[in-house]
């Protein structure tokens, strides 16, 4: 038992190449494990696209569509409720009101009424504060809540408020616009969650 | 010591290998789950002729399409018999109760049978039917006594007159390369539309996707397997100077 | 070796002043002495404890996605398997674990008996060493139950019904060991909570208690010497190396070699040949059909052979529980005043070997059908692996040994 005559920089190097491989055989091995926590195919398969027939829905009238386990609200606006969104009387109470943060819409809902086709809003019914499911209210009347209502959408959790293109005002929780999720339209039919064929 | 240990060996080896039983000849296949178009002959096999009464309900058709290098929407359009979504688990219509009441049993599920009955049973047994006007159905099987499945790719092989043998050796012509296996069946009591050997091609491609189905991942399985083992070479390299290294110290 | 060592990190010291970090580590890696002449056969402990730690986090990993129900159980495995990413390599390192568990546990227990480490001063090692094999049993046994294929159900049928041979109680024990009137969900929901849960506890308590005891005698050697006997004035045994990094680090080449082994299974051989994963477990548990041949899993194959020798119902299941039992006792049964069979005499090597022999064939036959021939063989195995032990008192006493040196002899 003696290091007598060890060559230590050999020894070092060794040890340090013996940490080396044990550490990437423990990158190797963490491997199946991480990723093992991924949606499955199944989650996949279930999170799939939604296609549905939008052609019965009225102006004024919302249809509430299961996307990935989330609500998406698709509203049909009335002429009304478009120029309204246009306003600048809106526009000024809005904190995003040209949409910019680019992570709550894709690039062709970048517009003033937040859609690929005026008069159609597809929105996720997920609030930005804390993923509660905001309420529409498409009625333009004082409401408790706000006595200058154009109609929106209203989270009762902690109060957020969106106008009709799921923007959301200034001065309540939720931090930026609902998120416009990927969609395609074509003809009467609506297809969530795939924007190319 | 040694010699002990050996002499004992041998005493007893030949007692252990008189325990084990003689089973049913089959005919031998060696099956190949990278031969892509094989398998999707396989496949289209199965959808025309099994899928009906055969589930493969723990397969996806997405997992299936992607694997077998056929695009998805011309799976879709010519293999999707159901309607269903890409997506989903690879269901049929029939009911449990259904089968039971058709068949006497239901047709179990077909995703794991490489793995119940072996690729050489399959391959033997759904090139076994023969005509016995004893049974309800008028056929019968080498492999499977009394089974209650019709002879479903009959329109193909024709039916055999008697039950066909089983040779275990595969073996091919060597100068074309083709088939020239002698096992299975030898005289028909009526004619398909197939050869012999164009059906025994057609198993084999049948039995070759259902050994996919079994074990789809078994790709993915044997290149990892590889990848780790260079790892450990290497790694086996190191430690082994690192083991000498060290024990440097007490020499 | 440098007298002055270089002062501790502040933290160190910190810490060693709230928990004995450096004075633990010093007692079972740096400052625990082990014999310099261990060999091949010395390994297995390390390996096992490498297989254990797979299985912990291989489990716990396959528990979020399995659901132990009779109606989803087949079908959440065959989800690991096809739709979780991955979740095929999971499952095979977790069943490939099981089987391997029990290869290097069982060389390990051959090692000690070859080499007397259930002697005294080690008679609560061994205890130990078996309390875990027994509970690994369960461990195993309750697992194979898991996936509800028709070898689990089946399998768990035969076993649970041995339990319905002990007179009087037997009938009402089965029903609650089963919780209903045949293998159901209801059973299926307990032993997942049994092995999961509560059995991987005890596990780790008994490793726990397993090395504490080892440590406090220290190991034994192929020699069987003690090497406390001669230390150098630091009181450091003479033929004694530290543990860390000798035996850890320098044990890298063998773990390797067994990695390979273990890794070319779970990538090329997972279903080990049908001992590993048997082909009738790839088809969902049917209560109205029994497959043609039922047999344990290969690890159980030399008991269940023991249990089949017996034309009795009653007497077959004693027999199985005696060879359990018998193993308890081993360290009470040896007589010779040596410990390693390298100093023993001729009977006691001979007994060794063939009680090692007819082990493996009782495990063979295990997983083989009753005919008339594997019968009177699974009667001669039993017979051996009895007399080795019954017989042990005598002729350990009877044959004369060689003398054991004073140091242990150089590598």
């Amino acid at each position: 038992m003696t290091q007598d005559g060890v060559n230590k920089g050999r020894r070092r190097f060794l040890y340090i190449a013996t940490g080396a491989m044990g550490a990437v055989g423990a990158v190797g091995v963490a491997t199946p494990f991480v990723r093992s926590w991924f949606p499955s195919e199944k989650a996949k398969a279930i999170g799939a696209p939604v296609t549905v027939d939008i052609s019965r829905l009225e102006p004024g009238e919302i249809r509430t569509v299961e996307w990935r386990g989330k609500p998406v609200f698709v509203v049909r606006r009335t002429e009304e409720a478009i120029s309204t969104l246009k306003s600048e009387d809106l526009m000024s109470r809005l904190s995003d009101p040209q949409s910019e943060v680019a992570s709550q819409q894709p690039e062709y809902a970048q517009n003033p009424v937040r859609a690929r086709a005026e008069d159609l809003l597809v929105v996720e019914g997920v609030c930005t504060h804390l993923g509660c499911s905001p309420q529409f209210i498409p009625s333009v009347e004082p409401q408790s809540f706000d006595e200058n209502w154009m109609g929106g959408f209203f989270c009762p959790c902690h109060g957020s408020r969106f106008d009709m293109a799921g923007r959301v005002f200034s001065g309540v929780p939720a931090p930026t616009n609902l998120v416009v999720p990927p969609h395609m339209i074509e003809g009467a039919m609506l297809t969530i969650g795939e924007d190319t064929v | 010591m040694k010699k002990l240990f050996l002499s004992l060996i041998l005493s007893v080896t030949p007692l252990v290998a008189l325990a084990a039983g003689a089973e049913i000849e089959l005919d031998h296949i060696d099956t190949d789950i990278s031969d892509k178009a094989s398998l999707q002959r396989g496949a289209q096999t199965y959808m025309n002729y099994c899928m009906a009464c055969h589930s493969l309900e723990y397969a996806r058709y997405n997992r299936v399409a992607a694997d077998l290098d056929i695009p998805e929407e011309i799976f879709e359009e010519n293999l999707i018999f159901t309607g269903a979504a890409i997506g989903s688990l690879m269901g049929n219509s029939m009911s449990y109760d259904d089968g039971a009441a058709w068949f006497g049993a239901a047709p179990p599920d077909l995703t794991l049978v490489a793995r119940v009955r072996g690729e050489d049973w399959l391959y033997t047994y759904l090139r076994g039917f023969y005509q016995d006007d004893s049974r309800p159905l008028g056929v019968n099987n080498s492999v499977f006594a009394n089974v209650g499945m019709p002879h479903v790719l009959m329109e193909l092989q024709g039916l055999c007159a008697e039950a066909p043998h089983a040779v275990s050796e595969r073996r091919f012509d060597p100068l074309t390369g083709n088939l020239i296996t002698d096992g299975g069946c030898e005289n028909y009591a009526v004619e398909g539309s197939l050869t012999k050997a164009e059906y025994d091609e057609t198993i084999y491609d049948l039995v070759n996707f259902l050994d996919y189905m079994g074990e789809p991942y078994a790709g993915d399985r044997e290149r990892i397997g590889w990848m780790v083992f260079a790892f450990l070479a290497v790694f086996l390299v190191i430690g082994q100077l690192l083991y000498r290294e060290l024990w440097k110290d007490i020499h | 070796m440098s007298t002055n060592k270089p002062a501790k990190p502040a933290f160190m010291q910190w810490l060693d002043q709230r928990l004995p970090v450096t004075s633990a580590y010093e007692k079972h890696m740096s400052k625990y002495y082990a014999p310099v002449n261990l060999n091949f056969w010395y390994v297995f402990g390390l390996l096992a404890t490498l297989v254990f730690a797979n299985q912990i986090l291989t489990g716990i990993w396959l528990t979020m996605s399995f659901v132990p129900s009779a109606d989803e159980a087949f079908n959440s495995v065959e989800y690991i398997m096809r739709d979780v990413d991955m979740g095929w390599l999971i499952r095979y390192m977790h069943s490939t674990g099981a089987s391997f568990f029990f290869i290097v546990v069982y060389l390990h227990m051959f090692r000690g008996i070859m080499y007397g480490s259930y002697k005294k001063p080690r008679e609560l090692i061994w205890v130990f060493g078996m309390l875990i094999y027994l509970v690994l049993m369960a461990e195993g046994f309750m697992g194979y139950v898991l996936p509800w294929g028709q070898m689990s159900f089946w399998g768990a049928q035969v076993i649970i019904s041995l339990f319905g041979a002990i007179p009087v109680i037997g009938d009402g024990l089965t029903e609650w060991i089963r919780g209903d009137f045949l293998i159901s969900g209801i059973t299926l929901n307990r032993f997942f909570a049994l092995h999961v849960i509560a059995l991987p506890l005890v596990l780790a308590l008994l490793v726990v208690l397993h090395i504490l005891a080892l440590h406090e005698v220290g190991s034994n050697n192929p020699d069987g010497i003690d090497i406390k006997k001669h230390k150098d004035e630091q009181g450091k045994p003479l033929d004694g190396i530290p543990f860390h990094p000798y035996y850890t680090l320098g044990k890298l080449p063998m773990i390797i070699i067994f990695l390979f082994v273990f890794c070319g299974v779970i990538f090329f051989f997972p279903e080990g040949g049908g001992y590993f994963l048997e082909h009738a477990n790839f088809e969902p548990a049917n209560p109205l059909k029994t497959p043609a041949h039922i047999a344990p899993t290969w690890y159980y194959g030399a008991f269940y052979s023991i249990l089949r020798a017996v034309p009795d119902k009653l007497m077959g299941v004693i027999a199985m529980g005696a060879a359990i039992a018998i193993l308890f006792v081993l360290p009470w049964l040896d007589k010779s005043p040596v410990l390693s069979w390298r100093y023993k005499g001729w009977m006691s090597k001979t007994a060794i070997v063939v009680f090692a022999l007819a082990f493996i064939m009782l495990s063979y036959l295990g997983g083989q059908p009753v005919t008339d021939l594997n019968t009177w063989l699974a009667r001669f195995g039993s017979v051996i692996y009895f007399g080795f032990f019954l017989l042990m008192p005598i002729y350990t006493r009877m044959e004369t040994t060689k003398p054991v040196p004073e140091r242990v002899s150089a590598k």
